[in-house]
This record gives C-alpha cells, structure tokens and sequence, in this order.
C-alpha cells in the first residue's frame, strides 16, 4: 500500500519533470537563433585562446597537447555560461504570470525546478554537438567509445542541471533582472578561473587549490576530461566526480524549490 | 434580474452545499493589512464576484485561494479540502486565471493546452479529447498550431481560461478577467464565461473592478475597500439596499463612504498597463 503509494509518487515526479522539460524543448524549436548564437562564444575560446596557449606551451597538461587538454574545459564553461543566466527565466516567467499558473498547478515545485533546469541540459547537449564538431575540425584526438561520448553527454546536463538551479536561487533570491544580471556576471568568472577548465589544479597557488576542490565545475571538467579526449585522465576519479554533481544538484533542487514559491510574493 | 429570477436563484443555491468556505482569512504586509477577517461561503454552481477598486485586496484574497500566499491568520476550504494542511489537494481541484496574461507566447495555442493537460495528469485520451473540446469550445481551432504571440488579447484570455478547465475544476478563479480587454473582446470572453459555467456547472469566483459587468453576471457579489468586505449580497438585493434605481458604483459609494475611484499603487498601475500593451 505505501510502497505503491511512493511508486505513483515518483512516477508523478518524473512525469512533471519531463513535461517542464518539454515545454522548454518546444519553445527551442520554435526558435532556434539562441542555439546559433551560443556555438559563438566556444567557437572563439577554442579557436583564438586555444590555438595561441597551444603554441605558447605555457601550461603542463603532462601527455596531452594543450588544445585536446583544453577542449573539455571549453564544454563545461560554454555549459555554465548558459546555465548561470538561465534563472532570468523565472524572473521573466514571474513578470508574465506564467509562474503562478505554474504554482497553483498540482506539478510538486521540486518538478517544476528539475524540469527547468534539464532544459538547460536541453542547451547544453546542443554546445556538446558543436564543440565535438570543432574539436574534430582541429585534429583533437577525440575519445571515439561509444559509452564515452553518452558519458560526456550526461556530464554536460549533469552540469547544466546543477548551476542553472543554482542561478534559479540566485533569481529566487534577488527578484529583478537588474541585480540579477550583475550577480551572474560577478559570478562566472570566479566559477571559471578557480576551476582545472584551462589549466590544471596542479599550478594554482595553494588558496585557490582549495576553493577550486568546492568547486562543482572542477568536478565536471575532470569527468569530461577522463571522458572526451583520447589519454585524458580524471584527476578525482569518475565516481567522484558523478557523485559530487548528482549531490550538488539533488541539494540544490531541493533548496530551490522551497524558493520556488516566494518569487511571486 | 427580476424577483422570481432571484427568488430562483436563491432557492436554487440554498439546495447546495458550500464547495468554498473561508474563515477570518487574514493577510497582512508588515502594518498593512491587505485582507482582513475576509469570511464568505460560496455556494456550488455560482458565479461569486469580487468588486472593488486596485488595491481593496482582491487579488490577495485570490491568491491566498489558490496556494499562492499563506494566509497571516485564518483559513479556507475549498471543496473539502483546507488551503493550510492539504495545498497540493487544493491544487488538483482549481483552475486559476491569473490577471497578468500567462499563457506561453512562444509556444502554439495547442501546445499551451498540452502542457497543461500533461499538468494536470490526464491520460493519453482525455487529453486528445479535451484538448480538442477545449478549442472548440472557445473558438480557437483555427488557430491552435499559431504561435500565441500573434493572437489578440480576447483569444489569448480565451484560450487561458481553457487552460484553467481542461481538468474539469470544482472552483474556477479569474482575476481580472476582462482587464484591458476591448468591449467586443470583453463580451466574447464574458460569453464564454457564461457557456463554461452552465455547460460544466463550475463554481466560479472572479474579481473585477467593472461594476457593470459584476451586476450583469453575479449571482453574489462581495464588495471589498481597504481589505474589507463592506457589502455582501445579490446584486439585487445590495442595490435596493441602497435605493431605487440605484447602480453597484453607488452601492460601493454607500457602503465605503467615498467615491470610487482608482486607488492603485504604482505598481497595480504599471501591470495593468503592461497587460493592456500586450493585449494591444
């Protein structure tokens, strides 16, 4: 009795998370100039910072050229710069009455945050389509296994999924687009910089080695990294590293969807 | 509405029993008092008003209905079901139209129903059969695989209140129905209104501030000032209380103790002229 009672539940659960991700997938087909815009902003990282450190030969990235070590990095920042802005969605949704439709729907909020944040997983298996693409353009020696590749791309929603609910909180939070924009922007670069996405743990200063460890991105970095290229090796260990974003993420949905309902108050 | 028709209707609510009660329902924000001691029972099958100006508590009221806001004191039950201890069975049982226009602009009028009907966990064949009746019902077949940005402000009210139906609700609630809307448009959507309430026996509880519509469509009206209920009755009744001949501003007039006039804040003001800009 109780056990079907927590089986319907869960059912439930995934069923309303899938239909929030829906509807953001709809919306994606509707218009999809977002996805050509984002290919942009990976496409120059790789091409100009990529091509120019790989000739410096400034960084130890040990058996793997600079631009095959760079690549992953490359995937999980063009993943966090579109799920960092992502929470705007709700401020935006909050504005046109969207959200409260939402709310007072029988949907559990801990769904409606999911849903949201694997759309932006929706996002961010586009960018693993295009940085696979360039990285073969390139010559980088790509990790062809099959598992691997599904592997990367459960990373990349992984990723996206954790810091667009962590951008959610922040819009929960801050409630306008004006303060929120400036916390987003004051927040990417630290995110990215204290991270092994360009270069590795190893020669950071000892302060930033330890902030990068409560990093979730240096997680996903090392697991694309393990993953994506050819002699890549993951510095924590691929069950770490899953294990770290699966908890990051289920703490911050749950968080989250208690803030849920305050946007609209 | 003559006597017999009232006398009809009287008879006809007093054989039914209460779907909605509330109890001293209190909202405060900080010193203000937003909804105070809001206590009312609303009856199966009729169609309860709100009236007041921006600002009396209306929406409050609203929003503490549907789950959207606890209440500082007091409670309500809605169909059996009370808003503090069983939310999410409130939720299963009402349709919500919220004044702000909600449905997605970048989705079809078709897809906007779809996701709702998903929302609300209908299977597989209530969904194509209610989404479709849905559309027919409020003329929008047409144009269900358009895009709802290009609809006009008459069809996306439309369409949002077939959003709200499409799980057959035991209490359906509009907030500002008609707010920014056209005359003609504001006559369609009323119709619907109409048609959906006796097609589907909804309970129905609306806010307005257009006192002429409230005294054409109610069955009872609640006229709210400052957080309060000042007047509570058929429009009839409320009208001859005051005196021969007299119309619901009057009404409002007599019972506040001043004119009626828009009391808004400026934040009521700019979202009602943000609805009307996107109605526009």
């Amino acid at each position: 009795m109780r056990l079907t009672n927590v089986i319907r539940a869960a059912y439930d659960f995934v069923a309303k998370t899938m239909t929030i991700a829906e509807l953001e997938a709809r919306k994606l087909h509707h218009d999809q100039t977002e996805l050509v815009t984002r290919a942009v902003q990976p496409a120059l990282w790789i091409l100009i910072f990529g091509e120019v450190l790989a000739h410096v030969r400034a960084i130890p990235t040990g058996n793997l050229p600079y631009l095959d070590f760079m690549v992953p990095g490359i995937l999980a920042q063009s993943v966090l710069f579109i799920a960092i802005f992502y929470g705007i969605a709700v401020i935006w949704e909050r504005d046109l009455g969207i959200l409260h439709k939402l709310l007072a729907s029988p949907a559990p909020r801990a769904a409606l945050v999911l849903g949201k944040a694997l759309s932006a997983g929706e996002r961010g298996l586009v960018q693993c389509g295009i940085i696979y693409l360039l990285a073969l353009a390139l010559g980088v020696r790509l990790n062809p296994d099959l598992f691997a590749i599904i592997g990367v791309l459960l990373i990349a929603v992984l990723g996206a999924a954790l810091f667009s609910t962590f951008s959610l909180i922040v819009a929960c939070v801050v409630r306008t687009r004006e303060r929120f924009m400036g916390i987003g922007q004051v927040l990417t670069m630290p995110l990215f910089f204290a991270s092994n996405a360009i270069y590795p743990i190893a020669i950071m200063p000892q302060w930033l080695k330890y902030v990068s460890e409560f990093n979730p991105l240096t997680y996903q970095v090392d697991a694309l990294r393990s993953l994506m290229v050819q002699g890549g090796t993951s510095v924590y260990g691929f069950g770490i590293d899953l294990a770290a974003m699966l908890v990051g993420t289920a703490v911050l949905v749950i968080i989250c969807a208690h803030l849920y309902p305050k946007a609209i108050n | 509405m003559s006597t017999v028709e009232a006398k009809s209707i009287q008879k006809r609510m007093s054989s039914r029993v209460a779907v909605l009660e509330t109890q001293a329902l209190t909202r405060r924000f900080g010193s203000l008092t937003a909804v105070d001691n809001f206590t009312v029972e609303i009856l199966g099958g009729e169609m309860f008003g709100l009236v007041g100006p921006n600002g009396a508590g209306k929406s409050t009221v609203i929003k503490m209905l549907t789950t959207l806001l606890p209440p500082t004191s007091g409670n309500a039950s809605i169909a059996g079901y009370d808003i503090l201890h069983h939310p999410s069975q409130v939720r299963r049982v009402i349709g919500y139209v919220p004044q702000l226009l909600s449905a997605d602009g970048s989705l079809t009028g078709y897809e906007n129903l779809l996701i709702f009907a998903k929302l609300y966990s209908l299977t597989r064949d209530e969904r194509k059969e209610r989404v479709q009746e849905a559309l027919d019902f409020m003329g929008l077949t047409e144009v269900a695989d358009r895009l709802v940005r290009n609809y006009s402000g008459g069809m996306i009210r439309r369409l949002e209140i077939a959003q709200s139906m499409l799980h057959r609700p035991k209490v359906l609630f509009l907030d500002e129905p008609t707010v920014g809307l056209d005359p003609i448009a504001r006559g369609a959507v009323w119709a619907h209104i109409e048609k959906l309430r006796d097609n589907y026996g909804t309970t129905i509880l609306l806010t307005t501030h257009y006192m002429e519509e409230a005294d054409a469509l109610c069955t009872r009206v609640a006229i709210m000032h400052l957080g309060k209920v000042v007047a509570i009755g058929t429009p009839t009744a409320l009208k001859s209380s005051v005196s021969p001949g007299a119309t619901l501003n009057d009404v409002f007039t007599h019972y506040a103790g001043y004119e009626l006039e828009s009391t808004g804040n400026f934040r009521d003001v700019s979202r009602t002229r943000r609805t009307a800009q996107r109605l526009a």
